[in-house]
């Protein structure tokens, strides 16, 4: 793959520690939080308890947790299908979570949703969009009605590199930077559309081109750094806050797991995968935390075992939840209580 | 008091007036603003209302289909115009994925309030690509409501309520009928979505149709009139909720049922009305239900195939003669 992430931002970030240990802990606890969700996840889909397609986020949750700081009250956030990590960030809760994956009537869409599409009108969680791309004019429909209000907020608008390619992307782009919407474009690139490398899906591989055309602000981050991730959004951030319109963030990520469950990612080397775990966000940020001796080894294990306590309780909250009634399936249709449904 | 008013004058003031009723609504399509609509539609809002709530958009359907259904969902309430529904197919995914399913997706936790609206069915020589209808595709859908109107009258009450209703709301219009008039109430009224209207009423037959089909139906029902056959006219106005009630209360009446569609023979509202009327009326039934629709092709460019394809008075009068048993 030839999108390594790019060594000159990382060193950058290194460089700083500025932040307070409440931020780092609170990265290295949504991190943990959604890799043990994930992991928990995808052991509850073998258990045939978790259904239909599901996506799992493991070796992307820097990007969520860099994201979620850079945020003030009010932004809003819609991604793609792979969005339990970026629900986790928005505050949807494990239990929520886990129990919308296990089709609960306590699940965070009252279990009308499943794996690919938890929403949060109270966390301006706008969804996990299952059309590849779909989520990129609605995002810029989001965050022009911002515009529109007078308000100070922007929407972030999450794809991934497989998105990239779908005309929507232009569509949306040019718009977005001909009205000035301030909307936030993030693409995820992982490298692989479901089981195509980004080299067999163009003649354009740096993904940090595509808002060129539009002459729309870019930069390429490490996805795999929260702290990265963080600076980058907050300067996209206050430029669009300024007025100025879209800002388009490359975040080079990789996903650790196949593109679904039934995906045994035969297209990629082991060499590649062990490439990428070896820079594994969690891992890093825990060793910056103990070599800037920005919290104890204590502190660490303490959290390690509250996100396990969390993740446990998940689990036995959804497998203990009731499933939905389903005299449930004729509401929510419409907003329209009488609606004349054919039977 | 009422006054004559052609089917776009009527549109116009209904977005005119919720806009000004509300400051949420936005209109946003290809040629709204400053060339005044495509067809005139929108004549003098950019004027009245600026560019912030009159929006001329690049030629991108998908794209500003799902601005739209994003600023729906963010507590606005967008009119989507396409210049056509033809070119509306580029937009069918955040159609038929977005707009019609947000609210069952978030668990009612996002609704998403917006109306699509365009000329929809054909307009004289414009080939195949420009004159489809497309009340059936879109009523297939659940989460979404269908008005087809053109009495100007109705066309005006119904968008009012289609701009106001929480659920996403397809208007289909008509090209040719831009122009067509009608009397139109003063003052403020709604018509309410999912409502047919009694046109003409009659004893020996019913016919249903709507949008501009509803010309030649008339017209045969006239012409049947002249020959002893009493025919009631039923106009649909909404496809989605389809108000089925007003039409087995028609055939029971009347024992017979036409109906007129535009739309292809397969799969379509015309399909719909026949199931609805021998699942409820089937003991009132004389004969089979009939349908006169377009012909089951891809419509090409010369005159004589227009004339062939579409539905007219002729057709109907002859399908209503042959549920009469008379020659």
């Amino acid at each position: 793959m030839a999108t390594a992430a790019p060594t000159k931002k990382r060193a950058t970030s290194k460089k700083k520690t500025t932040y307070s240990k409440e931020q780092y802990l609170e990265w290295y606890t949504l991190m943990l939080r959604i890799r043990k969700f994930e992991q928990k996840a995808l052991m509850a889909y073998g258990q045939q308890k978790v259904r239909g397609f599901c996506h799992v986020y493991i070796g992307q949750e820097a990007v969520a947790a860099g994201i979620e700081s850079a945020l003030i009250e009010g932004d809003g956030i819609v991604t793609a299908y792979r969005q339990h990590g970026i629900a986790l960030g928005r505050g949807i809760t494990s239990d929520a979570a886990m129990a919308e994956l296990f089709g609960k009537a306590t699940g965070a869409n009252k279990g009308k949703g499943g794996s690919m599409h938890f929403f949060s009108k109270e966390h301006n969680y706008f969804g996990g969009n299952g059309i590849v791309g779909a989520q990129i004019p609605i995002g810029t429909g989001i965050a022009f009605a911002e515009k529109y209000k007078g308000t100070e907020n922007l929407c972030v608008t999450m794809f991934g590199d497989g998105a990239a390619r779908q005309g929507a992307l232009h569509e949306a782009f040019n718009m977005a930077m001909t009205w000035k919407i301030p909307v936030l474009y993030i693409l995820e690139n992982n490298g692989y559309a479901m089981g195509t490398s980004i080299e067999r899906t163009s003649n354009v591989t740096d993904m940090s081109k595509l808002g060129l055309s539009y002459e729309m602000p870019t930069e390429s981050v490490d996805g795999m750094d929260p702290v990265a991730v963080h600076e980058a959004v907050g300067r996209a951030a206050a430029h669009i806050r300024s007025g100025k319109g879209p800002f388009y963030l490359e975040i080079r990520t990789y996903r650790y797991k196949g593109h679904s469950v039934s995906d045994p990612a035969k297209y990629r080397t082991k060499e590649e995968v062990k490439e990428y775990q070896d820079r594994d966000p969690i891992k890093m940020i825990e060793k910056t935390i103990l070599d800037g001796k920005i919290a104890t080894e204590k502190e660490i294990k303490a959290i390690q075992s509250e996100i396990k306590e969390e993740i446990d309780h998940a689990y036995k909250f959804a497998e203990e939840s009731p499933l939905p009634d389903a005299s449930e399936l004729y509401t929510d249709n419409y907003l329209q209580e009488d609606y004349p449904y054919l039977t | 008091m009422s006054r004559k008013l052609a089917l776009r004058d009527a549109l116009r003031e209904a977005m005119i007036e919720e806009m000004r009723r509300d400051e949420n609504v936005f209109l946003m399509g290809e040629e709204v603003a400053e060339y005044n609509g495509a067809y005139k539609v929108s004549k003098g809002m950019l004027d009245e209302f600026g560019p912030k709530r009159v929006i001329d958009t690049p030629i991108a359907e998908l794209g500003f289909a799902g601005i739209g259904v994003g600023a729906a969902m963010n507590g606005l309430r967008p009119i989507i115009e396409f210049m056509t529904w033809n070119f509306a197919v580029l937009a069918f995914d955040q159609i038929v994925n977005n707009a019609a399913k947000t609210l069952s997706q978030s668990a009612g936790q996002f609704n998403c309030p917006i109306v699509f609206r365009g000329p929809s069915g054909s307009a004289g020589q414009l080939a195949q690509q420009h004159s489809q209808t497309f009340e059936s595709w879109m009523a297939n859908t659940p989460g979404l409501k269908v008005i087809s109107c053109v009495d100007p009258a109705d066309a005006k009450g119904l968008l009012k309520s289609a701009i106001r209703d929480n659920d996403p709301v397809c208007v289909m219009e008509s090209e040719m009928l831009y122009g067509f008039e009608g009397e139109v109430p003063e003052g403020e009224y709604l018509v309410p979505i999912g409502k047919a209207a009694v046109r003409r009423e009659g004893t020996d037959v019913t016919l249903v149709s709507y949008n501009k089909m509803m010309l030649p139906t008339l017209e045969a029902a006239e012409e049947l009139a002249k020959e002893g056959i009493s025919a009631e006219v039923i106009d649909l106005r909404t496809i989605r909720p389809l108000d089925y009630h007003t039409i087995v209360a028609s055939v029971k009446k009347t024992n017979r049922l036409i109906v007129v569609d535009e739309a292809w023979p397969f799969a379509g509202v015309s399909s719909e009305v026949a199931y609805e009327v021998q699942k409820f009326a089937f003991d009132y039934l004389d004969a089979p239900v009939i349908r006169v629709n377009s012909a089951d092709v891809s419509l090409p460019y010369a005159a004589p195939f227009v004339e062939a394809y579409l539905p007219n008075a002729e057709k109907i009068i002859k399908a209503v003669k042959e549920v009469s048993y008379v020659k």
